[in-house]
């Protein structure tokens, strides 16, 4: 079988690196209007030769992504404090700071450890002092660490820095065959690894809340299949093979279980996999197209996409009674719900006049918000603090991954630098 | 998984397709394009013979390709174990010209054995699981009608890739068109 053979796994930690690599770059389109001003002081180095990483630049990217603050740029500094100096806060109140981030980093015992300080520049008050310590080489995700701790202090809100994505890729290799890889990287693309490699579709990618399992769809046994793989062992099982749709894949809240699609009963209905017992219980009975299943936060009920009553539409099921009822009236299609984990937002795909983007329904009063001004935009998943929405889009013929915050304010773009489609993100559960 | 069957049809189909697509070989008959044009308001660009105007040709969807990579060149024999029959969109009915293009192809499926895999396929339009439920329903549609011509049910497997093998690449209509499709291998 050659679809066997085909399938290429890939070790945890191996970074994967070849002339078709994605490589994901972030590119700013939009912040909101008052932004916080922060300096981030370019961190001494305390050891010898060169710092092993940029922690400062790292934390700035990070805290811009946000679409929330304003880096004030090291080359306008008056001075740079590490966490051992004295503040002149006359230095940072001149250029119109709102705070101070000082840090230092140095490598003792094979550990690396960096100390943060992080200041209220207009009453000069320290609101924040942390000790991190981490592997020799894991600066990168200490400064992750820093840009969450300060984004939290600042917001109120967690960070999201430390986050990761999964993702979709095809191309076109050198005889001209497509392949397709499932790619897991830092939120801002960064450290980019492959997770699987097929001639065969890959589609659909979702998280455990463990944040060490996935799941996704994998037609490389000939027919779409759904998988489940540790992302640290790499271990992986195939969950269905059923004839016909094996499809869309949703952990619960608690992880305990799978919604997914099949239509080994005639069309598309939605089920639930127990992934403890491995019974699968049939949720909906309708002749028409069910599918795209999402939680509720609480676990006791599922939206999806059906299209019962003409066009897709967005219903929700309660799981308990089985009573459905439709969520969505505006536009000729919705489908491919996502719900906020505060079960207040219903992000979905919307079609007006043939233009298909991304919006987000108030789920309190429904007014609904496009929040995307792209065509093609499909896949929105959700940032774990809710703050944002990544989804795919088109620019310049290729597939790309932008995000977008619930209320439209901040905007970003992660275009890849090849020419490879990117697609099909799906956030992180913290 | 190709080509399992060695259908060959005594025919009308000469057909001589470029290896980068098949779209220079349709059957034309304008007065089968009212249901395509009726939802599609691109214009149908109806084939030239010029290998240079494949890439940009729409294919309406009562438009069918036989054929394969094992054509006869120029010969009175042609392989149909390849056959791609075109849909309308977000729609799975069989125009007339794919019910007559069907009906031929399960008059040859007749006279062999062997399996037959049904792909059902979407444009890049809408999300991706629905249109693999959109690839399903044009498949099963194809598939049954096989059936009701007398092939029988259990030699049958369909599969949709929804939108996931785009047999055209890039974006619009010209593509979309040859995208939206059923292929019978």
């Amino acid at each position: 079988m050659r679809h066997f053979l085909n399938i290429t796994l890939a070790l945890s930690l191996l970074l994967f690196a070849s002339s078709s690599q994605a490589e994901l770059t972030i590119e700013v389109v939009s912040g909101i209007d008052q932004q916080t001003r922060i300096a981030i002081v370019p961190f001494e180095w305390k050891g010898s030769g060169l710092a092993p990483t940029e922690f400062d630049q790292i934390i700035s990217n990070d805290l811009q992504l946000s679409g929330l603050f304003e880096n004030i740029s090291p080359g306008n500094m008056l001075s740079f404090p590490s966490p051992d100096s004295e503040m002149n806060f006359r230095d940072w109140r001149i250029l119109d700071a709102d705070y101070l981030l000082v840090g230092n980093a140095e490598v003792v015992a094979g550990r690396l450890i960096s100390e943060v300080e992080l200041y209220d520049v207009p009453s000069g008050r320290q609101v924040m002092a942390r000790r991190i310590t981490a592997g020799p080489l894991d600066g990168r995700d200490i400064s992750h660490r820093i840009a969450d701790l300060a984004y939290e202090e600042i917001t109120g809100i967690p960070g999201i820095a430390e986050s990761r994505i999964l993702y979709v890729t095809d191309f076109l290799n050198i005889n001209g065959e497509r392949r397709y890889r499932l790619m897991l990287a830092d939120q801002d693309g960064a450290r980019e690894q492959l997770v699987i490699e097929s001639a065969d579709p890959i589609m659909s990618p979702a998280w455990s809340p463990n944040g060490e399992d996935i799941a996704y769809v994998s037609f490389e046994t000939g027919r779409a299949a759904i998988f489940m793989q540790n992302l640290s062992t790499g271990e992986r099982e195939q969950l269905t093979n059923f004839t016909g749709i094996n499809g869309a894949p949703a952990f619960s809240p608690d992880g305990t279980k799978l919604a997914l699609t099949l239509s080994k009963d005639g069309n598309p209905e939605i089920y639930v996999l127990n992934l403890a017992t491995r019974d699968f219980s049939r949720i909906t009975d309708h002749f028409s197209i069910d599918t795209e299943p999402n939680w509720t936060a609480d676990g006791q009920g599922l939206v999806f996409t059906s299209d019962r009553g003409g066009p897709p539409q967005i219903y929700e099921i309660d799981l308990q009674s089985g009573r459905i009822a439709r969520l969505t009236f505006r536009g000729d299609y919705n489908a491919r719900p996502r719900l906020s984990a505060d079960g207040r937002f219903l992000v979905m795909v919307h079609r007006n006049d043939g233009i298909y983007h991304i919006a987000v329904q108030d789920l309190t009063d429904d007014t609904l918000i496009i929040v995307t001004q792209t065509q093609l935009d499909e896949s929105p998943t959700i940032s774990p603090n809710g703050a944002l929405v990544m989804y795919a889009t088109k620019l310049n013929g290729n597939s790309i991954l932008a995000a977008v915050s619930l209320d439209a304010g901040v905007k970003y773009n992660l275009p890849a630098t090849t020419s490879s489609d990117v697609r099909e993100p799906a956030w992180s559960p913290n | 998984m190709k080509a399992k069957m060695n259908l060959l049809l005594a025919g009308t189909f000469a057909v001589l397709l470029a290896a980068c697509s098949s779209t220079d070989t349709m059957d034309t008959d304008d007065s089968a394009m009212e249901d395509a044009s009726a939802r599609e308001t691109a214009p149908v660009v109806v084939g030239t013979g010029n290998d240079a105007a494949v890439d940009s040709m729409a294919i309406p969807a009562d438009q069918t390709i036989i054929g394969g990579s094992s054509v006869s060149n120029g010969g009175a024999m042609v392989a149909i174990a390849d056959t791609t029959v075109y849909f309308d969109f977000d729609l799975s009915t069989l125009s007339p010209q794919t019910r007559a293009a069907l009906t031929r192809v399960a008059a040859a499926l007749r006279s062999t054995t062997g399996d037959i895999r049904v792909e059902g396929h979407a444009d890049e339009r809408g999300t991706r699981e629905y249109n693999i439920a959109l690839g399903e329903r044009r498949a099963k549609t194809a598939a049954d009608f096989l059936v009701l011509q007398g092939v029988s049910a259990s030699r049958i497997e369909t599969i949709s890739y929804g939108e996931e093998r785009p047999e055209a690449n890039g974006t619009g209509e010209m593509v979309w068109s040859q995208n939206r499709r059923v292929e019978i291998k």
